[in-house]
This record gives structure tokens, C-alpha cells and sequence, in this order.
């Protein structure tokens, strides 16, 4: 076999068992639910994907702070404050456009204090996303005076609506943009410099410092790029609940977290795959529809996407330890 | 003080050795000169202009690579983009991949490396591959001069020959190799001209060709070498009892390739040989730390499983263990003394699972006292004592336990005079009431002065032990590097 068709081979290869995951579960629950028409139906299937956007925008982000060796607990209060940014814009009067725009900033600036914060002042990523944690859900709180922010209608709206008034986009808009993102994502990380060094940083700091890369300036840009994504995910939870909510989207860094680890991810850096996480994002809200459709209660389904985080890592473990064999 | 005056000049086109005995400074050296740290005084000058480098990055940019005994490669990355990390070719921010490939081929086929696939990961190629790479990194950073710390101490003999051709390649492109080395005969076999460093000064440089081996274990030595004579070491008060440890060529490769050796009750064995010679492994397999690839261990007469040793099990047999490197595995610095002291067997003062504080204290306080521990008390942490009491401590843990056989490893590293004096005082007594004692020690004087037998470790390989007065610091510097 040729030798770049064998490195493509491989990483298909390390697609193949989050791909088999989401077939399993997609399996799974058709069977369970005896209906594997219904849940298998294009319609489901819409909803699922629409469902999808806020976590798996989150992983785009997430996959890059992952692979260069960090890591972000700041999602969803970044979510929040991004949402309430972008609702007060548009009650303000601000076009759509612009204030879509403001809460993409938003974050982007919630992710350029984290790259400050964990390249100047030295913290290690946890504990300075943890600060952020609270920071940035305590501002959101703020500004929207501790209650919800309503917006009024926009097209910005019909970014997540799971049926879309343009019948031939199929999916909501929201689901191409991350479609789109992905994409894009995966070409910077496999082919640009950038991306490379990216991937240098998280396989071994020191010597990509030896080699002249510019590590923090890499790290700021990773965390900033991230933060982008995430206020990009706030506009699209204020465009799904149609106001700005400061309480809203606790704990999707969890979420957004295990759709990258589940995906090949790994918490050590140098690891990871776009492709990977938005599978590992699909298998999660296959597995919250499905448990809905059961009827079984949500804790059920906490237990359920407990057990298959720490099954997804045990794989990939088993697998890492079998290639070193 | 790590370095103390040096003066070193080095040539386009040669390999020039840095030569010298544990801790004379070569590893001290080459950082510096790869800018890890600036020095307190003194200049270099770099193809005649002034070189002071601001960081490893800047050095790398000026012409100096530095390839460490610990490489520094991204093992996510292939080789190609480990070889040109920093310097990758592209257009608009995109990586050429083809043309990074090609020019990475290049280097290594000018390396006599073409078998090597430029698109591999480098997680997947084994450590002589890896050292190509490096050195690929720094033909590709155009590097003036090539630093090279040990680079064959954990090679087998066949990639050393490949290693060499390696570097003969570089020395033909007009590159400088500044090659550390412990091994006489592989500087003569690789280098044009030496520089022997000791106690942190240069003292001697020329070529090669024009000295002896005599001459340059002399100038590592700093005297001339005596009568190859037994050192008027004096004992005898010891009784060597029954065998407690018998070892049979125990292996894990590449570090350890074969061990054997009798340690009996009362005896106090000494291991020399050089840092990375292997001396750390044979004793992390006894005590069950890493698992042997092969070889005997028989405790008290009984086969030992060497398949499901554990630390616990050679803890409950009666071994015990002093690690070299107190700071990350020997002790729990943020706890406290009494923690550290009882660790080991936190049974001689708990009940039930909760542990008696106050018995805690009177047994630390027990064993560390004839050490002469200085502390505000067995409640400090570990953290708060100089290194030679910290050291103490470590070596109280050991009194606690009270194992029948104790494995040392470097016990007087990095400790003042006076604390030095106290360990030993107490591995003597230790011995003298029927322990046996198994000692790993860089520093010869002390091995002769403590020991009754020695054995030599040398690319993995424990020489026979012998009787500690039938050994000189002379001949035991020679077997140590290959030589005698």
C-alpha cells in the first residue's frame, strides 16, 4: 500500500471505533424502542442533529485546546455569557448579524483572558478555566440582571429550528455552519503550520520550544480560537431558546469534553481528531434521544454516557497498549 | 559549583570528545553551551563572533544543536515533521507535505539513513531511529556544531556502529561533533581530538592519536596512576554470614543485561560503574519495581517468581529500598517525617486502619535519631529539611521497616560531609547486626571505603563481584569504561 494512503488508513482506522460506537448505539435503541423506524426516521434524525450543534460546535473548539495539551472548563458559563451578550445586543436594537457577531467576540475574549491567564501568569489550564468557570457564569448573571434576556424575533432564530423554512437545507442552518466549522477545523489541524504546531505543542512542549516555535503565542491562539467557537455555540443556545438565559448550558464543558475523549481525545495533548469528536457528539445526543423515546428518566441516561466515557477510554487504552506491544 | 573554568575549542569537521569521570561537569557544559542556562563568566565565540545564547531556541538558530540523552521529539508528529518542526515548508500557512517529505529523505539518506520512511510516527520507531531523527533535525536546522550527550549508553553494539557512521557523515559534512562519553574505546574509535574535564575544569586537550589510554584515565583521575595494588583498606570486624540473596543473570534489556551475584548476611556490596550503566535497573528489579525480562532471584534459598514480583511482596519478604531520586520517588515531601518514616509499614502503629499519632511520632523520632535528624520535630514536613537530612529521613524509613536485605542507590548523593558520615555509620552497624547491605555509589573512594566486595557494572553487564581490597580506584575507573 502506498504510503499516504496508509497514513489516511490509519486514521480512518482510529475513526473506525467511536464509528462503531455510534452504530451500536444507533442499533441499540432501534431495537429497544421497537420502533427503529420511528427513531431511525429522517424527522428523528433532524432533531438529533439539531440537538447536536451546541455540543459538537463546543468539541470543534475543544478538539484544538485538547490536541495542544490543554483543556477547558469554561464552556458553558461562556455559553451563558455569550447568549446573554447577544440578546441584549438584539434587544438594544443591534442588527442580527452584528449582534451574533458581539457574542462570537464575547467569547472569543472569554478565550484570549484564559490563553493570558495560562501562558502569563503561569496557571495550569484546569485551574485557570476553573476561575473562568465562575467568572464568566458570574458576569453572565450580571449583565442580564440575574434573569432571563428575551430577544426579539430574527432570522437569527432559524439558525437552530430543526425544520427549516427552506425545506431543501434539510437540517437546520446551524447543523451546516458546524458541518461547515468541522471541516474547516480538521484542514487547519492536519495541514496547516499552525496546526502542526498545535500538535507539536501538545506531544512535547520542550521541544517545540527548542525548535523555535513560539509555544504561548500558539496556546493564546488555541484558547482565543476556542473561545470563538464556544460564543459561537451561545449565539446558537440563545437562537434555540430565543432569549438570553445566564443560568443556561451548566456543565456542557463535561459534555463537550467527553465527545472529544470518546472521539480519540486525549487529556495528555497531542491526540485527537475533529472527525472524532463530532462522532462522539452524535453518540451522545443519539443516546439522550433515544433514552427520551424510552421514557426513561434522565438519570438513566447520566449513568448511561457516564459508562461510556470511561468505556471509549478504556478501549482506546487497550488499543494504545496492544499497538506498543 | 558545576563548572569551574573551562576552555574548549572545537573545529569545523571534528568530532571532539568531552571526556571525564561522573560529575566533572560534561552534562553541565553542553547545556550551557545549548543555552539552557547562561554562565556566571567567561565568553564563546561562535564561528568568530560572540555567542551568548538567550535560550535553546536561540542556540538552535545560531548553529547549535544540542541532542539530549532523553530526546526531545514529538512522538505524535512523523518523522518528517519532527525533522523539519519549526522550519516547515509551506504556502499561505499550509504545510507542503510532499516537499517536507522530500527534503526530509534527503537529510537522511545523507544520514545513510533512506531506509527510514519519512511519513512514520515517530512513536512507532525504537530509540536508534529516534536518535536519527534528531540528528536529521539538526543537519535540517543547518547546525554548526552537533552537541551529543551519551548518545550510545542505552544503544545495542550494532546501532552503535550505525550511530558512528552517522556522525562520520556529519564530521565529512563539515559539521562539529562535541561527543560526551564515558567509554574510552569508543572516543577513540569515533573522535579526532579530546578534552578531559574534571571537578568542573578543563585539564588536558589534544589529539587522540598522540595520547595513551594511561594518560587520559591519569588526567579523569587528576594523579598518576599507581601501582595497580589492593587500597590498605582495613575491617575484617564483620561476619559474613549465609547467603540471603542469590542473583542469576537477571536481565531487561537495553539497561540491564546481566546481573549475578551472592549477597550474604553481614556483607555490604558495592556496585560501581557509570550513571546509565544499568545499576539503577538491577536494583528496581529486585525490589519488584519493573518486571525482568529474564534471570534467577532466589531469597533466603527460595525461588522468587519473577513473573509476579511487586513491591509489596519484597517489602513483606524483608527487602527495602532507598531510591536515588528522593525528591520524585524516594519521599512524600509535602508530609511529614513521621508520614515518610512509618510509610512503609504503617502497621507498627495503627489499629484497625486508624493510625496512632503519638506512636507514630515515638517510632519515627526511634529511627531517625541515631541519624541525627535536625528538625522542629517529627511533625515537619519533609519539605522543610536540607537535602542531607531530607536524605536522613529516607534512610530512617529503612531503619523502620528493619528489611533483612537493603537496596541502596546512591544513599550520599547530593549530602554534606557530616550527613554523609551518619548514613554510612549506620549502613555499617545495619551490616555489622547481620543485614546485608546492596549498595549502588557513583563515587569509588567510598565504595572502597565502605564495602566488602565490589562489582562493576558496565553497558548492563555486573562484573563478578570481587573483594573490595583486591580493587583500586584505578581499575575499577577502567572497568567501569569498557577497559579493563
Amino acid at each position: 500500500m502506498a504510503d499516504p494512503a496508509r497514513s489516511r488508513f490509519r486514521r480512518l482506522v482510529r475513526l473506525f471505533g467511536p464509528a462503531a460506537g455510534l452504530v451500536a448505539v444507533a442499533v441499540l435503541f432501534a431495537l429497544l424502542t421497537g420502533a427503529p423506524e420511528r427513531y431511525l426516521s429522517a424527522a428523528n434524525l433532524r432533531v438529533v442533529l439539531a440537538q447536536t450543534v451546541i455540543v459538537g460546535l463546543g468539541a470543534i473548539g475543544m478538539t484544538l485546546i485538547m490536541i495542544s495539551g490543554g483543556i477547558d472548563l469554561s464552556v458553558g458559563a461562556s455559553v451563558a455569557l455569550t447568549s446573554v451578550i447577544a440578546a441584549l445586543a438584539l434587544r438594544g436594537g443591534a442588527s442580527p448579524a452584528a449582534a451574533a457577531a458581539l457574542g462570537v467576540a464575547a467569547g472569543g475574549a472569554v478565550g484570549l483572558v484564559n490563553g493570558a491567564a495560562i501562558t502569563g501568569l503561569r496557571i495550569v489550564p484546569f485551574i485557570a478555566t476553573l476561575g473562568m468557570l465562575g467568572i464568566a457564569r458570574g458576569a453572565a448573571k450580571y449583565f442580564a440582571e440575574e434573569q432571563t434576556v428575551n430577544a426579539p424575533a430574527t432570522w437569527l432564530n432559524e439558525l437552530a429550528v430543526t425544520f427549516p423554512s427552506r425545506a431543501w437545507l434539510l437540517v437546520a442552518p446551524g447543523v451546516w455552519i458546524t458541518l461547515g466549522l468541522a471541516v474547516a477545523m480538521a484542514v487547519v489541524l492536519r495541514r496547516t503550520v499552525f496546526g502542526r504546531h498545535v500538535f507539536a505543542v501538545g506531544s512535547n512542549e520542550a521541544a517545540a520550544r527548542a525548535c523555535g516555535i513560539a509555544v504561548d503565542r500558539v496556546k493564546v491562539a488555541v484558547y482565543v480560537v476556542g473561545g470563538l467557537l464556544f460564543g459561537l455555540a451561545g449565539v446558537m443556545q440563545m437562537s434555540r431558546l430565543r432569549q438570553g438565559d445566564p443560568t443556561v448550558a451548566v456543565g456542557v464543558e463535561l459534555d463537550v469534553i467527553a465527545a472529544v475523549v470518546i472521539g480519540g481525545g486525549s487529556l495528555a495533548g497531542g491526540e485527537g481528531s475533529v472527525g472524532g469528536s463530532m462522532i462522539g457528539a452524535l453518540v451522545m445526543s443519539m443516546l439522550r434521544n433515544g433514552c427520551q423515546q424510552m421514557g426513561w428518566p434522565t438519570y438513566v441516561q447520566e449513568i448511561i454516557i457516564g459508562v461510556i466515557i470511561v468505556l471509549a477510554v478504556a478501549a482506546d487504552r487497550y488499543r494504545a497498549s496492544r499497538a506498543a506491544d | 559549583m558545576a563548572l569551574d573554568g573551562v576552555d574548549l575549542g572545537v573545529r569545523p569537521g571534528e568530532v571532539h570528545a568531552l571526556i571525564g569521570e561522573n560529575g566533572a561537569g560534561k552534562t553541565t557544559l553542553m547545556n550551557l553551551l545549548a543555552g539552557a542556562f547562561p554562565p556566571d563568566a567567561g565568553s564563546m565565540r561562535l564561528d568568530g563572533r560572540d555567542y551568548a545564547p538567550r535560550d535553546a531556541a536561540d542556540a538552535r538558530r545560531r548553529g547549535v544543536a544540542h541532542i539530549h540523552q532523553e530526546l526531545s521529539l514529538c512522538p505524535h508528529l512523523s518523522v518528517a515533521e519532527n525533522v523539519l518542526l519549526g522550519a516547515e515548508p509551506a504556502r499561505h500557512g499550509m504545510v507542503d507535505f510532499r516537499r517536507m517529505e522530500r527534503r526530509a529523505a534527503e537529510l537522511l539518506a545523507e544520514l545513510g539513513r533512506e531506509t527510514l520512511d519519512p511519513r512514520r510516527r515517530v512513536a512507532e520507531l525504537g530509540l536508534p531511529d529516534r536518535q536519527a531523527v534528531e540528528i536529521c533535525r539538526a543537519l535540517a536546522s543547518d547546525a554548526k556544531i552537533v552537541l551529543m550527550d551519551e548518545p550510545t549508553s542505552r544503544l545495542p553494539r550494532d546501532s552503535v556502529t550505525r550511530l558512528f557512521e552517522t556522525i562520520r557523515r556529519l564530521r565529512g559534512r563539515g559539521h562539529a561533533v562535541l561527543y560526551v562519553s564515558h567509554f574510552l574505546e569508543e572516543v577513540r574509535e569515533i573522535a579526532d581530538r579530546f578534552t578531559v574535564l574534571r571537578d568542573g575544569r578543563s585539564v588536558a586537550t589534544g589529539e587522540l592519536a598522540a595520547t595513551t589510554d594511561d594518560e587520559l584515565l591519569e588526567q579523569m583521575l587528576g594523579r598518576a596512576l599507581g601501582p595497580r595494588l589492593a587500597s590498605g583498606r582495613s575491617d575484617g570486624s564483620r561476619r559474613i554470614g549465609e547467603a540471603l540473596l542469590e542473583v542469576e543473570g537477571l536481565a531487561l534489556p537495553p539497561e540491564l543485561v546481566s546481573a549475578t551475584l551472592t549477597l550474604r548476611r553481614g556483607e555490604i556490596l558495592g556496585i560501581a560503574g557509570l550513571v546509565g550503566s544499568g545499576r539503577t535497573a538491577l536494583l528496581r528489579c529486585l525490589f519488584g519495581l519493573d518486571r525482568p525480562a529474564a534471570g534467577r532471584i532466589r531469597f533466603r534459598g527460595r525461588d522468587v517468581p519473577t513473573d509476579r514480583l511487586s513491591s509489596g511482596r519484597q517489602i513483606r519478604r524483608g527487602l527495602g529500598y532507598l531510591s536515588e531520586d528522593r525528591q520524585r520517588e524516594g519521599l512524600a515531601l509535602p508530609m511529614s517525617i513521621a508520614d515518610n518514616v512509618t510509610l512503609t509499614r504503617l502497621d507498627t502503629c495503627s489499629r484497625a486502619g486508624w493510625v496512632d499519632l503519638s506512636a507514630q511520632d515515638v517510632l519515627s523520632e526511634r529511627a531517625v535519631r541515631p541519624l541525627r535528624v535536625r528538625s522542629a520535630g517529627p511533625r515537619t514536613p519533609v519539605h522543610r529539611l536540607s537535602g542531607g537530612n531530607r536524605q536522613k529521613v529516607a534512610v530512617g524509613r529503612l531503619l523502620h521497616q528493619d528489611p533483612d536485605v537493603l537496596l541502596l542507590d546512591e544513599p550520599a548523593r547530593g549530602v554534606d560531609v557530616g550527613a554523609r558520615e551518619d548514613i554510612f555509620r549506620e549502613v555499617a552497624a545495619l551490616a555489622a547486626s547481620g543485614k546485608a547491605v546492596l549498595m549502588v555509589n557513583s563515587y569509588v573512594p567510598e565504595l572502597l571505603d565502605v564495602c566488602d566486595t565490589i562489582a562493576v557494572m558496565t553497558r548492563g553487564r555486573l562484573s563478578a563481584p570481587r573483594a573490595a581490597s583486591a580493587w583500586t580506584p584505578e581499575s575499577i575507573l577502567e572497568a567501569a569504561v569498557g577497559r579493563g
